[in-house]
């Protein structure tokens, strides 16, 4: 891994909660291009790491460098860090009272201070990829759960961050609109674009993934290629994680 | 047909007269509701300051109004600011404070109620995107809010409307007490006039108020996304 290509990197990151420890000493790198995928167990603290790069939750100690420089050490403004590190939720919290053009060209024109024009001929090459472009002037109650999500990953390529975050976003969609969401993620990674993926997918994960991190108790217990992680794990823990994904006939 | 009461309607000026009073009473009321809906999102916004003494303060306010009855508040205001403090102020005055004080305290309660209802996740949707917070509350909280409030703020608006009967008892010769005059006046000569007149009154607040719940359901239409 050459220094150069290093986008993010998190080093002993500590978060604590109430009375405990969320994450305990989190440190990992991501490249350019790289398609990251974390898993392990609720409660791990994956979606709580998440959240952490991007700001949406203080962290107790630790350093998280983005191109480099630190994000962490109160120079940065987190403003403008996010322009550079998008993320998508679960909830896919549209904004209700406005159209899904209106949605994805709220952060362009107003954060970026785009051009309107050039941001709509953008959001309608997006909304084509995914194929909603005929749902633009449509309100988010008109869409389904698939298709929201889908506007929300729209939402946040168009602001054109160097890495995409996505925290479960599957978790609460109905089982046939899944495959949709899945399928434009999984484009965006054969893409190139450089990505961090908290998912319970598994298929998807083993599919998507360049190298797949192993969380449990706030730590990461493995790593690997999705290879050598779902064929033969190195530790008990991811072990006995992957098996509770399987079932053994009767 | 002479026995009709309804012309009492017709003599003299007195159709003139109710229709005088309807306008004090609207101009009363609308004033104060004009003042309660600014005052009273300043007060919904402080509302949501988690600060201690802030919320003591408020809370006290907010309980105050609401357990004082109306008409308390406008003899305390009318009567007592003169007795305890030598300042004269005239009914309309007076009426047009303590219907600001109360409008504001259920304002700032409706528009505390509207902006708590906004989830948290879209606060962070909008951080996501990088925006500020104040872009945050501009574009995506404030839309939101408002659509939330404009129904029971203009529930409010029309209660206010008829409360303002009450402030014939501070001396206002509003729209209720034009009609009593009235009323009174005819007593012998027309002795079934309370029945067209308070009906009049009946169909004077029916004008006066249906307009503004008409605006409630297009802007409901409206805003049904």
């Amino acid at each position: 891994m050459s220094e150069e290509t290093i986008l993010l990197e998190v080093r002993h990151l500590r978060k604590d909660y109430g009375n405990g420890a969320v994450l305990k000493d989190v440190s990992l790198k991501l490249e350019k291009g790289e398609v990251l995928v974390l898993i392990g167990p609720s409660g791990c603290g994956k979606s709580t790491f998440l959240r952490c790069i991007n700001g949406l939750e203080p962290i107790q100690s630790g350093e998280i460098l983005l191109d480099g420089l630190s994000i962490t050490d109160g120079t940065a403004k987190w403003s403008e860090v996010r322009q550079k590190i998008g993320m998508v939720f679960q909830s896919y919290e549209l904004f209700p009272h406005m159209t899904v053009l209106d949605n994805i060209l709220l952060g362009p024109t107003k954060v970026q201070k785009r051009n309107r024009k050039e941001a709509e001929a953008d959001a309608c090459q997006l909304l084509e990829r995914v194929g909603l472009l005929d749902k633009k002037d449509v309100y988010p109650r008109q869409l389904s759960g698939g298709q929201k999500q889908r506007v929300a990953i729209v939402r946040a390529l168009i602001m054109k961050p160097e890495i995409m975050l996505f925290d479960e976003v599957t978790a609460a969609l109905d089982p046939e609109m899944v495959r949709e969401v899945l399928d434009v993620m999984m484009e965006l990674a054969a893409g190139g674009s450089t990505m961090m993926i908290v998912t319970h997918e598994m298929q998807f994960a083993r599919a998507a993934a360049d190298r797949v991190i192993f969380l449990d108790g706030g730590e990461i217990v493995e790593t690997g290629t999705p290879d050598a992680f779902f064929d033969s794990p190195k530790t008990d823990r991811a072990q006995r994680f992957l098996n509770t994904f399987t079932f053994e006939k009767k | 047909m002479q026995d009709l009461g309804i012309r009492v309607l017709f003599m003299g000026n007195n159709f003139i007269r109710l229709l005088g009073g309807l306008w004090i009473t609207l101009k009363i009321s609308l004033l104060a509701v004009a003042l309660s809906v600014v005052l009273g999102t300043l007060l919904g916004v402080v509302m949501t300051i988690k600060h201690p003494v802030i919320k003591a303060i408020t809370k006290f306010y907010l309980e105050f109004i609401r357990i004082m009855p109306q008409l308390v508040l406008l003899f305390l205001v009318y009567f007592g600011l003169t007795k305890s403090f030598g300042i004269n102020l005239s009914g309309q005055v007076s009426a047009v404070i303590v219907f600001t004080l109360w409008g504001t305290a259920e304002m700032g309660d409706l528009v505390r109620g509207a902006l708590i209802s906004i989830p948290a996740h879209q606060y962070e949707s909008g951080a996501a995107l990088g925006l500020t917070k104040g872009q945050i509350f501009l574009y995506i909280v404030i839309p939101q809010t408002l659509r939330r409030l404009i129904p029971l703020a203009i529930n409010l608006t029309t209660r206010m409307i008829k409360t303002t009967s009450l402030i014939v008892m501070i001396g206002v010769v509003e729209v209720l007490k034009v009609a009593q005059q009235i009323i009174e006046a005819n007593r012998y000569t027309v002795p079934d006039a309370a029945l067209w007149i308070y009906g009049t009154i009946f169909f004077l607040y029916f004008l006066a108020c249906w307009p503004i719940s008409l605006l409630a359901s297009w802007l409901e239409k409206r805003w049904k996304n």
